[in-house]
């Protein structure tokens, strides 16, 4: 929303402040400004002036010396090239050692361009004659401007004038973020009101006495509304004997501030109406209307219509349309049709004002993918009561402007009238929810300022019926706060009832995940929960995997952004990705990011989110690194138990010799691996690249920080060696697993302190040692203890086909 | 037999003395107090002498011998103080060479500042709560009172899954699950991702963070809202940070604010970070609809309470001075290794 700032002063007249200090204490009571555009922004000792005489100049063929009557004793010299000049003119001056905005090709210049007196070929020259451009604006603003050179005055204009104050620059257009819920403000009106309570100043609105002829608008027209549940009311007026013509120059200099071309007479004063009331209003030659008659109505399915712009729009039977008893005339609220609109041969219009359904309005305009000014207040929602307000004032425009004869009365369609809101008054309500004290009196105060009128008798607050966002006792007290002011608020901290403050016990699992990775070097990424379906193929996911059974967004940024993920690698592959060809060396990255696993196809109920510890990696390290880190983490959330990898793990994305499903307890709780190599690849990474990734919700069933001392071992430890040469397939995990099995209660820990294949074991063999350790807490052991674990492990081993080697 | 034990004090003295390092002064030691040392074999040869001269020889040799064994630890100490000299003079190292450091990973700059704010109010006494990412429209915004057709719901450009099911636009959904809980007072932050379709530049991305506050209490007011935030970013950005409160409107608190805070980088006097203006907007809040509270099943009438949201990212851009958004999700190692 923007607003000029002379038309608000025009209303508050009492208004004396600077921009700045409006926008400030607008902002404060609400209405949040965002920035201001001054029009005479750069524009310095600019007069008014008339041509006296014109000569030519004596060495140029394409200058003009000019002397000109400034409005002093002395006519000054000017010299210039414009073609469109002539004796008698008036015209804007800039003065030696003014200041204009821009060039006269209409490009602003930042700072403005300094004019200085100087010699043009040999003939001097003290000022300079604008064009529209030079004084910052534009033909489109200024429709009377020549198509070529110098701005040209009508001969009202004094002389000596300040020119940017009878070109109406000295303004600023104010910029307003206003909140969906005040539509009121969405109107010159509404923002008037709010700086004269703002600013405790006389609002004073146009005055619009009875108009029109003695004839009645119910001669000319008769209104059916037939869908009154998407329009509220529909007021008719009608217009005859129309003269188009140019709107004068005080309506067009307001439409051009903001940002309004203007067009003639009766289009300038919808457009006009339009920004002061915030009412769209439309118009329809009315010998168009066949039995000049206008029925509102929804569309036939399939109906299609030509709108002004000349487009034929296809129509279903939620759109609201205007018709008359053969046809549809124009889109409800969007957009008339061409069937039906003003030309310059217009003798007899119909003027529309009416409230339709926001909602509808704004479903149909996105339906039929047309969005117009009208169509983005109407969806606001606005006040029927403003619907007749907006358009006498029109009439009275039509009539001040000598557009036409206004016919008398109004056809009114208003079923159900709108009545402003009753709320109880509870000041110490307000008070209690604010943390205030403010008087009672205090508060009628501000309401008084914002129209809010109070019965006594009832202790009820009247809301008009435009501020249809206050509603109950928290509404109020917000009008009592931004009138109190904010800032005037104190500053407490709650009372009441302790409450501890903590993590949840995922989010302290989440906290040691972090610490871990960073620890070993993994920095933490984040990706994004959507990608591309084509990410499965991307990892070798086969096409009947559940995998690829997604949660999918319906409305997408593009098919890259279309599903919820349902693994974590993309995005851990994605970034090493990114790492790898910015040539990054040695890249360790972890994750902590949901998955989003749907419950059924298609989806009905929220998917199973769910957290996954990601780490990916390339350059130093190796498998075993990687596997270093998830034990360390499991290890740090109390997950001492027997941590079991099993290689048949058969995962597409990862090399088939080299990954493992994690177990803990019996129950998979993630896998770890080296990427697929045609997996790298599809991610353009000419390395080794390693990945865990470890399910949170699994892991957080069995992490504990509980933790009990166990003492330190008071009897000494008994060592033994047990040397192998086993068949390469019979992994490190298969004979741990005898350890832990046949080792006894005395078996304290094992661990491998040799591995070797090559020249010197046979072939499809490899040699494998570990070193066991045994201890009680109770005794020194005896040989006996020890040696009936050994022979029962020995013997396991034996049988699994594993030769031991004396030492 | 005197002078000969005499001729052995002095040599032995003279031997130890002689001796330039500690091997050659246990040389000495041996040849002289060894089992066959000369002190040792005179004392052997003292049954030579008449048992009535021998107490005095013997008291002659044993003070000889205590003789000799304090030169011998003095002539240690001497020798061991020298080694020890000479051995820190040849391990002297070059303490300027580089460190073997062990390569720590780091923390995303969005993690970091999260921290920050949680520590801020654990402190105070809030508990950290989480809710679902992909949420039900009722939650996300019927129950935050934005019923199916308001404008609000255009504003927040949503991703939906169907008609009921759609990715959060806000963490606000988190505040009504809490709630719904039925357990009061209610002191919590809920951060979260949040996803709105936005094209992907330097300044906006489809998905974000925000973390959301939701206190409910008997007798809970606005001015317990404008301290509490009040704490916070000076707790955040710094002790002389000053924030502003500006109405605003949001459909689930009712009174709404925006609050702004002095520009960190020109402390509010206007520079090109803040626009010129001396402020920076931060966040949201306001009171909690009465609506809001009622659809959660608590009496308006008894509790209020407030609510507030932030962007995480807005935060850590704010904080670390990023000046584009994208990084944060490039996860680009050069980037990361920077917090």
């Amino acid at each position: 929303m923007k607003t000029s700032f002379a038309w608000i002063k025009a209303l508050v007249p009492e208004l004396n402040v600077t921009v700045q200090e409006y926008m400030d204490a607008m902002t404060l009571s609400g209405t949040k400004t965002e920035g201001a555009e001054k029009l005479d922004a750069d524009l310095e000792r600019i007069v008014v002036g008339q041509i006296k005489k014109i000569e030519p100049h004596p060495d140029a063929d394409k200058l003009i010396v000019c002397q000109v009557d400034i409005g002093g004793d002395e006519e000054i010299q000017i010299v210039t090239g414009a073609p469109n000049v002539a004796k008698g003119d008036k015209v804007p001056v800039v003065l030696n050692g003014g200041r204009v905005a821009g060039s006269h090709d209409g490009s602003k210049v930042s700072g403005g361009i300094k004019i200085k007196k100087g010699k043009l070929r040999g003939v001097e020259s003290n000022g300079m004659m604008c064009s529209i451009e030079e004084l910052g604006s534009s033909k489109e603003m200024y429709p009377n401007a020549p198509e070529l050179g110098i701005y040209i005055f009508g001969p009202e204009v004094e002389v000596g004038a300040d020119a940017v104050e009878v070109l109406g620059l000295h303004d600023a257009v104010i910029e307003y973020e206003v909140t969906s819920n005040r539509v009121d403000c969405f109107s010159v009106l509404g923002i008037a009101r709010e700086a004269a309570a703002t600013f405790q100043k006389k609002f004073q609105p146009p005055v619009v006495a009875k108009t029109g002829n003695g004839e009645d608008a119910g001669d000319y027209i008769k209104v059916t509304v037939k869908d009154s549940d998407l329009c509220s009311r529909y007021v008719a007026r009608a217009v005859k004997n129309i003269k188009i013509a140019p709107s004068p120059e005080w309506m067009q200099r307001r439409l051009a501030a903001h940002g309004i071309r203007p067009i003639n007479n009766l289009v300038d004063i919808t457009n006009y109406v339009m920004l002061e009331y915030g009412q769209p209003m439309h118009a329809y030659d009315l010998d168009t209307i066949a039995g000049k008659e206008i029925i509102v109505r929804r569309a036939k399915a399939g109906e299609t219509f030509v709108t002004l712009d000349g487009q034929e729009r296809a129509l279903d039977d939620t759109v609201l349309m205007i018709c008359d008893t053969e046809k549809a005339v124009g889109i409800a609220g969007i957009m008339g049709g061409e069937n039906s609109m003003i030309t310059d041969k217009v003798e007899t219009m119909l003027f529309e004002a009416a409230c339709f359904d926001g909602t509808n309005i704004r479903l149909s305009s996105k339906k039929i993918g047309l969005r117009t000014d009208a169509s983005s207040i109407f969806e606001k929602g606005l006040d029927p009561n403003n619907a007749m307000l907006a358009i006498n004032r029109a009439c009275q425009l039509v009539e001040e402007l000598g557009a036409g004869e206004v016919v008398g009365g109004a056809v009114d369609v208003y079923p159900v009238k709108k009545e402003g809101r009753k709320i109880p008054f509870e000041p110490e309500k307000y008070n209690r929810l604010l943390g205030t004290d403010i008087s009672k009196e205090e508060m009628l105060a501000y309401f008084k300022r914002l129209e809010l009128s109070y019965d006594e008798a009832a202790n009820e607050i009247c809301a008009p019926s435009w501020r249809q966002d206050l509603e109950c006792d928290a509404d109020l007290a917000e009008e009592v706060a931004r009138f109190f002011g904010y800032d005037n608020i104190p500053t407490t901290l709650p009372t009441g009832e302790a409450t501890t403050g903590k993590l949840s016990f995922k989010l302290r699992v989440e906290e040691v995940a972090r610490e871990i990775a960073e620890y070993c070097g993994f920095s933490q990424g984040m990706c994004y929960s959507f990608e591309s379906p084509k990410v499965f193929d991307k990892l070798l996911i086969p096409q009947d995997s559940k995998l690829r059974e997604a949660v999918t967004i319906l409305n997408p940024l593009g098919e890259d952004f279309s599903i919820m993920r349902t693994i974590p690698l993309n995005g851990m592959l994605s970034s090493l990705s990114t790492n790898y060809n910015r040539r990054n060396k040695d890249v360790r990255l972890y994750e902590l990011g949901n998955i989003y696993l749907p419950k059924q196809m298609p989806v009905t109920e929220l998917p199973d989110e769910r957290m996954q510890f990601t780490l990916g990696m390339y350059g130093e390290g190796d498998f075993y690194t990687l596997k270093g880190v998830v034990e360390e983490f499991f290890s740090k959330i109390g997950m001492t138990g027997r941590i079991s990898y099993d290689p048949d793990s058969g995962r597409p994305y990862l090399h088939p010799g080299r990954q493992a499903d994690i177990s803990y307890g019996g129950v998979i709780v993630g896998y770890i691996g080296e990427a697929h190599p045609l997996v790298a690849a599809n991610y353009s990474i000419k390395d080794r690249v390693y990945v865990a990734v470890i399910d949170l919700p699994e892991i957080v069933k069995f992490a504990s920080f509980d933790r009990k001392f166990q003492g330190i071992a008071k009897f000494p430890a008994s060592v033994r060696d047990i040397s192998m040469v086993a068949p390469k397939d019979i992994m490190a995990g298969a004979i741990e697993k005898v350890f832990e099995e046949k080792g006894g209660e005395y078996l304290e820990s094992y661990a491998l302190f040799d591995l070797y294949e090559g020249s010197q074991i046979t072939k499809g063999y490899k040699s494998i040692a570990y070193s066991l350790t045994f201890r009680s807490k109770e005794k020194n052991l005896k040989e006996a203890d020890i040696v009936s674990a050994m022979e029962r492990i020995l013997g396991a081993l034996e049988k699994m086909g594993i030769e031991l080697r004396k030492s | 037999m005197k002078e000969k034990l005499q001729k052995i004090k002095d040599e032995a003295i003279k031997k130890i003395e002689s001796s330039n390092d500690l091997g050659k002064l246990n040389e000495a030691r041996v040849a002289i107090l060894g089992k066959k040392g000369e002190l040792t074999a005179i004392s052997k040869s003292m049954k030579e002498l008449l048992p009535q001269d021998r107490p005095a020889f013997g008291q002659l040799i044993n003070e000889a011998r205590g003789e000799i064994e304090r030169k011998l630890e003095v002539a240690k100490a001497a020798l061991e103080a020298k080694e020890l000299e000479m051995r820190l003079k040849r391990e002297v190292i070059d303490v300027t060479l580089p460190a073997k450091r062990n390569k720590l990973g780091h923390r995303h700059p969005n993690t970091i500042a999260l921290e920050e704010v949680e520590r801020i109010f654990v402190g105070m006494g809030y508990e950290v709560v989480e809710g679902p990412e992909v949420e039900l429209d009722y939650y996300n915004f019927e129950a935050l009172n934005i019923p199916a057709n308001h404008p609000a719901k255009d504003e927040q450009d949503t991703f939906y899954i169907n008609d009921d099911i759609l990715l959060r636009t806000q963490t606000s959904p988190v505040q009504v699950r809490e709630m719904e809980k039925g357990k009061l007072p209610i002191r919590m932050i809920a951060p979260g991702r949040v996803f709105r379709s936005d094209e992907v530049d330097a300044t906006h991305s489809p998905s974000f963070h925000q973390i959301e506050g939701l206190v409910i209490d008997k007798r809970i007011t606005f001015a317990d809202l404008k301290g509490t935030l009040e704490e916070f970013v000076r707790e955040l950005f710094g002790k002389d940070t000053k924030v502003k409160f500006r109405p605003h409107h949001f459909p689930f608190t009712e009174p709404s604010a925006e609050v702004d805070m002095t520009c960190f980088k020109c402390g509010g006097s206007g520079c090109r970070f803040c626009k010129g203006s001396g402020w920076i907007e931060i966040l949201g809040c306001g009171m909690v609809h009465p609506r809001v509270l009622k659809m959660s099943g608590i009496d308006p009438e008894e509790y209020s309470g407030f609510a507030f949201g932030v962007g995480l990212e807005r935060i850590a851009l704010l904080k670390y001075e990023i000046d584009d958004m994208r990084l944060l999700y490039e996860n680009d190692d050069r980037f990361l290794k920077q917090f």
